[in-house]
């Protein structure tokens, strides 16, 4: 066991159900620069705002998918009456709209979980790692996300689609034509974060560890990345949302509706007449894909973070 | 070095197609059966005896009423089977995607669905095939929509829905200021919105749509044309600065002036207006009949239920005259088993079909015998206004450029309406841009 | 470059790296790399020719045409009003809307990190703007901003948010920074939870307020998070276009640089769209790079200067100490020797 890692033991929980240790191993405790009462009001009311900021938009979403269809644009600040039929309209079986949500689970996953493994790889490449070109390689990097997606997907089309005689397949309506361009984007974001939080840590840690016989990757394994862990989680979150987000690669690779994305089948939800733009369905749908992702990244939170944090100790 | 619109001139942009008698080079192109239409690139000529299963391409129909027609060809055509392949929901997303896969030759989809203004595009740079006429229940349709279908004096698509607009008027309201009958013309209009605007500081007078959207080139279109212009002669060239049209649009523009229209309305498409007249904001709306059913709607969302009569739109002078709207069929000229998408395009375009979807989604469509429908007269007393209104419809510019010369519609109109320009200027400035576009 | 600074645990540690980012460099190859050298060449051509007279017909095949469609994108019509209002527009979201945004998220981050209680609603609740889809939350705003919609209604005023005019720009900056704001939120957040609380004992100790504390510690601490965060946003934000595009449509008052492109590509001018992609390409890299230049120096690790002792990459210790006194100048010196003390 090493001093470094052996000293990452005991955290305890905080609030937000992140374990974090002191650099000396010592447990933290929660922030002590409170000032006193006059600081927790401040902060009290720091709280509101953030809430009132978050959702009273939202709330607006939430109501208005809770109207009549017919009155898609009512000022009411409560439905009346209170209605669920653009709930039900979103899961109409022409929708394929539980498929669709599968389909962003895997594509939003995928590219997570992908984007974290390459991105740990190469962050801690350039975070760790002497070698020549490091500040060229990170613009190279950072350049691929300076170009607009619009331009991008014609020629992945084409590529994709077999247009190309040095590329053999056609990927067209799989998922891979979906992931891939949208690690393009999320790629280069968790590259350039997880460096920022590995240089974060000092290298100190893992001399240690090393000194002790650990292997170089054995020491960024166990001491670097659970210390990391509330930076590798948030950049999984942002990865995973972007993914999830992600509309104009998923609309354009995909033209089965059983391959389909959430969002590209929201972009199909039609309302009563081509005119009408269908908003309570819409409204619906974004409460839809909104609300599990929320309490899926709470429930992360907690599990993840704190089993990560634990297997540490080992 | 270049000129400043050399990017724009080098090609020619414009080519009258369609109007009447098509203009450019019309001796050359005789309405020939024959698809082979000597482009170079593109769509070669194409197969129709090639047979076996397509795709269909267009925005979702949340009536169930395609599903029923594709049930019924598949129950049929066992070998020939139509997949429906549905398209998001807004317009340029669907032409994207029609445009993306077009370049990519891709033979992902087999018959489009394409909006009116896209035939002269699609057809120029040969996305679509050139359609045999005899093979297709054309001489069914509506003139004014076979015409949307046409370019250079060729059929490229085949008309299915259609559509014109309509005025809706307040006819409590109208009573009140002792009137009869809604107003004929603007100036008619005008007046009766001044007497119940006095009465009633509340209401607004008419609405339409005024937004910076396709819909305001629908408007001017349709305004230059009831004065007695056009924005594009018979033989493509821009007239937009001419007399007609500067009528056409000071006649809008006064109506701002006055308050007639409300500010509001610079912020309307088709639903914002909509819901503006059925919450008992407007005295009159111009819009599709979609909107009827609306405001005749049981569930109280709508304040103006049998308080609406239906006339054609206003006239500036001489008739009113609405902008033709609708979808037409096309098949992508990358597409396998072409014959089975002509037929497929012929059996959506045979009457039972077409009555069925005007009759059950409420979206006009191109057959001239639903006009005589009684089914779908009982359900739309309006009906024989509304082919009045497509008949003499305004037909938007058949080019191939038409992004180009909608956007510069839609600059000239806002700008004026918004009083930021004044008609004279605006229309000025539209002509040469509209030059700029057609100049070789 | 080599990082002149000794980070070495063991030698020869170059092939790794590459080793180590070898599936990042050919993926991004793939699927950015290859589709930019393709457009940076259509940006030099033109496709279709002249429409045949007698059939209406285009003419396909491109044409070499060398930097016409770069003239054309600076001095053209670019979607209506032109390139340099689009150039104004996206320069106007991106520094009004970043700013806007960093002092918020930072803000949020500062305040949660020290709440004790009910972290957890809010925590989630600070994802849910951000976890909308643009599409959705545009249309959210649409319906918002309508001339009779709830905003106006609760202003009591008719704004006609969605006419030409510095409110449709506003619309947008409210919509945009509403959206984002949790983004830089949530990373700030996950950097200070990284900072050694002990940092903060020591500068009670010290006597420092919290102002003070919140500059010279937690600010230069948090830095290098933060400094990706924003430089992301910047990307991000100078190639907007959903938002504007859906909530706008064709008002010249929302019109990016994104925009003309995909207005461009909808026309399918590809040539002149690939010249307004390259432009904004080049722009937003000179923009990034003049940003790294200035803030990145600890993310890309080439500040390190040998006299520093443990060679850690953190906050440049000099910056941001020079507008106190000399009192608490030689304080926060101190404290951050102590931060480092205490991370040894």
């Amino acid at each position: 066991m090493t001093s470094a890692s052996g000293s990452a033991s005991g955290g305890r929980t905080r609030s937000g159900g992140t374990q974090i240790r002191s650099r000396t191993g010592e447990v933290l405790s929660p922030k002590k620069i409170k000032g006193g009462r006059a600081g927790s009001i401040v902060i009290a009311i720091g709280m509101a705002f953030i809430l009132v900021y978050c959702l009273l938009p939202f709330y607006w979403m939430a109501v208005s998918s809770l109207r009549l269809p017919s009155e898609g644009r009512s000022t009411e600040l409560i439905p009346n009456p209170i209605s669920l039929e653009n709930y039900v309209a979103v899961f109409d079986p022409d929708n394929h709209f539980a498929r669709a949500l599968a389909n962003s689970l895997v594509v939003a996953g995928g590219t997570t979980v992908l984007v974290l493994l390459l991105g740990t790889f190469g962050a801690y490449a350039l975070a760790r790692l002497d070698f020549a070109g490091k500040v060229l390689v990170m613009f190279m990097i950072v350049a691929t996300s300076m170009f607009p997606v619009i331009t991008l997907v014609v020629p992945l089309l084409k590529l994709f689609s077999g247009g190309f005689e040095w590329w053999p397949f056609n990927w067209i309506n799989s998922y891979q034509a979906m992931l891939l361009p949208t690690m393009s984007f999320a790629l280069p974001l968790a590259v350039w974060n997880l460096n920022a939080f590995f240089r974060q840590l000092p290298v100190e840690l893992e001399q240690a560890a090393m000194v002790d016989g650990t292997t170089r990757f054995g020491a960024f394994w166990r001491i670097i990345l659970p210390l990391a862990a509330p930076g590798v989680f948030t950049t999984a979150i942002i990865t995973f949302i972007a993914a999830w987000n992600e509309f104009l690669i998923a609309l354009t690779m995909v033209n089965q509706p059983a391959m389909q994305t959430a969002n590209v089948a929201i972009s199909k939800f039609t309302g009563s007449s081509q005119f009408d733009t269908p908003y309570g369905t819409k409204m619906a749908a974004g409460v839809i894909v909104t609300v599990p992702l929320i309490i899926l990244v709470l429930v992360f939170q907690r599990r993840i973070i704190g089993g990560l944090a634990a297997g540490s100790v080992k | 070095m270049s000129s400043s619109n050399h990017g724009l001139g080098r090609r020619s942009v414009l080519a009258a197609g369609g109007l009447g008698a098509s203009a450019l080079g019309l001796a050359a192109c005789g309405g020939s059966d024959d698809s082979s239409s000597g482009g170079s690139g593109g769509g070669a000529s194409a197969d129709f005896d090639e047979r076996g299963p397509i795709t269909f391409a267009t925005g979702k129909d949340t009536t169930g009423v395609l599903k029923d027609f594709l049930d019924r060809w598949n129950k049929d055509h066992s070998d020939e089977k139509v997949t429906l392949v549905e398209l998001p929901e807004s317009a340029d997303d669907q032409r994207s995607q029609f445009i993306n896969n077009a370049q990519a030759k891709s033979d992902a989809y087999t018959v489009l669905g394409l909006d009116v203004v896209w035939t002269a595009e699609f057809a120029a740079n040969q996305w679509v095939v050139e359609l045999p006429k005899d093979k297709l229940p054309i001489d069914d349709m509506i003139p004014a929509t076979v015409q949307t279908a046409t370019y250079f004096d060729k059929l490229y698509a085949m008309p299915y829905a259609t559509n014109g607009q309509l005025l809706f008027s307040r006819k409590d309201l109208l009573k009140d200021a002792g009137y009869d009958e809604p107003p004929a013309t603007y100036d008619e209009m005008y007046e009766i919105i001044e007497k119940v605007t006095a009465d009633d500081s509340g209401i607004n007078g008419f609405g339409g749509q005024f937004a910076k959207y396709e819909g305001l080139t629908c408007q001017l279109t349709g305004v230059v044309k009831s004065a007695g212009g056009e924005l594009f002669d018979k033989d493509g060239k821009p007239q937009a600065d001419s007399d007609a049209a500067k009528l056409g649009l000071q006649t809008l523009r006064d109506g701002f002036d006055k308050k007639y229209i409300p500010k509001e309305a610079l912020t309307y498409k088709e639903e914002e207006s909509r819901q503006a007249f059925q919450d008992g904001k407007l005295v009159f709306l111009q819009n599709w009949p979609y909107v009827y059913d609306k405001f005749q709607a049981d569930d109280g969302s709508s304040k103006v239920k049998d308080k609406v009569s239906v006339s054609l739109v206003p006239a500036v002078k001489g008739e009113g005259t609405s902008t033709v709207g609708g979808l037409n069929y096309a098949i992508s000229a990358f597409a396998k088993n072409m014959g089975t998408a002509l037929d497929f395009i012929a059996f959506m375009g045979a009457a039972e079909q077409q009555k069925a979807w005007f009759l059950q989604t409420g979206n006009p469509t191109a057959a001239t015998a639903v006009y005589e429908d009684e089914d779908l007269k009982e359900k739309y007393p309006f009906l024989d206004t509304l082919k009045d209104s497509i008949d003499k419809g305004a037909v938007r510019p058949q080019v191939v450029k038409y992004g180009d010369v909608t956007q510069a519609i839609q600059e000239a109109a806002y700008g004026c309406l918004s009083g930021d320009t004044e008609t004279d200027a605006a229309l000025s400035d539209l002509q040469k841009q509209l030059t700029d576009l057609t100049e070789k | 470059m080599a990082d002149p600074h000794s980070r070495r645990v063991t030698g020869g540690q170059g092939r790794m790296a590459y080793l180590l980012l070898l599936p990042t460099l050919v993926l991004l190859a793939l699927v950015v790399g290859f589709p930019l050298v393709l457009s940076a060449w259509q940006s030099l051509t033109q496709s279709g020719g002249d429409i045949d007279p007698e059939t209406g017909i285009i003419k396909q095949g491109d044409t070499f045409v060398g930097l016409d469609n770069y003239v054309e994108a600076f001095t053209g019509s670019g979607a209506g009003a032109g390139f340099w209002n689009a150039f104004w527009n996206t320069t106007l979201f991106t520094v009004v809307g970043v700013s806007i945004e960093t002092v918020l998220g930072v803000s949020m981050a500062l305040i949660m990190a020290r709440a004790m209680r009910s972290t957890g609603i809010v925590r989630a609740s600070i994802l849910v703007p951000w976890a909308i889809p643009t599409v959705v939350s545009a249309l959210m705003w649409q319906l918002i901003f309508d001339a009779n919609g709830i905003f106006n209604r609760v202003i009591h005023y008719q704004v006609l948010w969605t006419t030409e005019g510095w409110q449709a720009k506003a619309a947008v900056l409210i919509a945009d920074i509403w959206k984002t704001a949790p983004y830089i939120g949530l990373l700030t957040l996950a950097g200070l939870q990284t900072i050694d609380d002990q940092v903060y004992e020591a500068a009670k100790m010290d006597g420092a307020d919290r102002w003070d504390t919140f500059w010279r510690i937690t600010l230069p601490l948090v830095r290098p998070v933060l400094v990706v965060a924003v430089l992301f946003r910047l990307l991000d934000a100078m190639r907007m276009f959903d938002l504007p595009y859906v909530l706008l449509g064709r008002l010249e008052s929302g019109q990016t640089l994104s925009m003309l492109a995909s207005d461009a590509a909808g026309k399918t001018n590809y040539g002149l769209a690939s010249a307004y992609s390259m432009i904004l390409f080049a722009y937003i890299c000179l923009v990034a790079f003049v940003f790294i230049r200035v803030l990145g120096a600890d993310v890309i690790g080439e500040q390190n200067k040998p006299a520093r002792r443990g060679g850690r990459r953190r906050g440049d210790g000099n910056d941001g100490a020079d507008d106190g006194s000399g009192g608490s100048r030689r304080t926060a010196r101190r404290l951050r020797t102590t931060a480092e003390g205490s991370m040894a």
